[in-house]
């Protein structure tokens, strides 16, 4: 295999001059994004380089409770991110805590599961290992959710006529709710579905195609993908279920009340 | 039989009301005086203090689903989770739906294609399907004609002489004179009885 070709910033900065041209061809379009996609960028280019600097110094200390700090700021920020794009949320904590518990709960123990059983990195917790793989999973896990959320909470408040119909009638809320809970679920799981449908045909993973860059045997590029699309495809769909479930729970009562009453509409 | 002890919801209440078996109550008042919101906090759809008793028991003793099958609730506009009509009902076949006038094939159209008058007629025809205690009934007739409304009432009459209590809300007096044993007046959250019906 070719060895690991290093890039200078000067190669970074031509890089980027076709999105700078997509600028300018914006402006003349008169599209009115050239603000969002100047700062979209910059904010990249600066959140990139501190990630770059912060992984650097936690390689070097090598602290487990560093780690740690860091992957539970990591799933507050995608608490945050998810809450941040459901229309319709739910007031108080609970809005944040739903999120962030499922996603904590289902990407925790199947990146602990790849670290001890799988990858076995030495130690186990590794901040070259952890860090990466927890920020892959979560990723993903992230968008599954925050579809699935938006997806359940537009409905219920949509179709409460039909729900109340339904408890009306002597069925209890998870009978009424059940068409609304599955539809929210497979809104989640679709992402993975359709990402796996299309990898190696349509699409060469970054994570593959970094490894294959830097000089990584294809096959083993390979290996690592297929066993991060796993995680990935299972993590989703643990912390897809888990939110649904929680929502769905917190937008009821104990006497079998729809309770839209706990949503809050955001202004758009 | 139905009695409400201190019920309370938002600006509604305490309500205390007592209704003998076959006993029918009409609700009037002005629009927006909350009388969905009393009929509801009964079908306990929302959260609501006081006490509440049937013949079968005590609401707070009694699980949800239960006591909504006893204590059955049309509202005013009807909900419809399915695509076809008779996926709504138990027992399809067995619904009496020329009491009513509606076609026998009716189990088998779309929801969709009901006018507002079939969907109330079916939506009492299904909680019928509940042989409920109590009927809480809000502005029942109001998508229907003076044909379907005298049919609504002959049905319901059925119900009444065979002992369920019937709480009415109604914006038509001629309809509370007619059919209610007492009535009510629901204003700033106090329901007070009318000197007569």
């Amino acid at each position: 295999m070719s060895e690991y070709v290093e890039l200078s910033y000067i190669d970074i900065a031509l890089a980027s001059v076709f999105l700078l041209l997509n600028g300018a061809l914006s402006l003349w379009l008169r599209l009115g994004i050239a603000r969002n996609l100047a700062f979209a960028m910059v904010r990249m280019v600066v959140q990139l380089l501190l990630v770059g600097l912060l992984l650097k110094s936690l390689f070097a200390i090598q602290s487990p409770w560093l780690t740690l700090l860091v992957a539970l700021i990591m799933v507050g920020f995608a608490a945050r991110e998810i809450w941040a794009r459901q229309e319709r949320r739910l007031k108080g904590w609970r809005g944040l805590a739903i999120g962030g518990t499922s996603m904590g709960a289902s990407v925790g123990v199947v990146a602990l599961v790849a670290l001890i059983v799988l990858v076995q990195p030495e130690p186990w917790w590794h901040p070259r290992f952890a860090l990466p793989l927890l920020g892959m999973i979560m990723g993903n896990a992230m968008t599954g959710v925050s579809l699935s959320l938006d997806t359940l909470h537009t409905a219920l408040n949509r179709e409460q006529r039909a729900i109340e119909a339904q408890l009306l009638l002597g069925a209890d809320k998870w009978q009424a709710m059940r068409p609304f809970i599955r539809q929210a679920m497979r809104a989640g799981f679709m992402p993975s579905i359709n990402a796996m449908a299309a990898i190696g045909v349509v699409s060469l993973p970054g994570m593959m195609t970094g490894q294959i860059l830097s000089g990584v045997d294809p096959n083993e590029a390979v290996k690592y993908q297929l066993m991060v699309m796993f995680l990935i495809a299972g993590a989703t769909g643990l912390a897809v279920i888990l939110a649904t479930l929680g929502s769905a729970r917190a937008l009821s009562d104990d006497r079998d009340r729809l309770r839209v009453d706990r949503l809050r509409k955001v202004k758009t | 039989m139905l009695e409400a002890i201190n019920l309370t919801r938002l600006h509604i209440g305490p309500v205390n009301l007592c209704l003998a078996d076959g006993e029918v109550v009409a609700i009037t008042g002005p629009s927006g005086s909350g009388k969905s919101v009393l009929l509801r906090a009964i079908a306990d759809l929302d959260p609501n203090e006081g006490q509440l008793k049937t013949q079968s028991g005590m609401r707070a003793d009694t699980p949800a689903p239960d006591w909504r099958r006893k204590v059955a609730y049309l509202p005013a506009e009807s909900g419809w989770w399915a695509d076809s009509v008779g996926e709504h009902f138990k027992a399809p076949n067995q619904v009496d739906l020329a009491s009513l006038a509606i076609a026998p094939e009716a189990m088998g159209w779309d929801v969709a294609r009901l006018s507002s008058g079939e969907r109330q007629r079916l939506a009492f025809l299904r909680l019928l399907e509940l042989n409920p205690d109590v009927l809480l009934l809000d502005e029942p007739t109001a998508p229907l004609d003076a044909e379907n409304t005298a049919r609504f009432e002959a049905r319901l009459k059925r119900c009444i002489s065979a002992g369920v209590s019937v709480v009415l809300v109604t914006h038509d007096p001629v309809q509370a004179a007619r059919i209610a044993d007492r009535h009510f007046v629901l204003a700033d959250g106090q329901l007070a009885e009318a000197a007569h019906v």
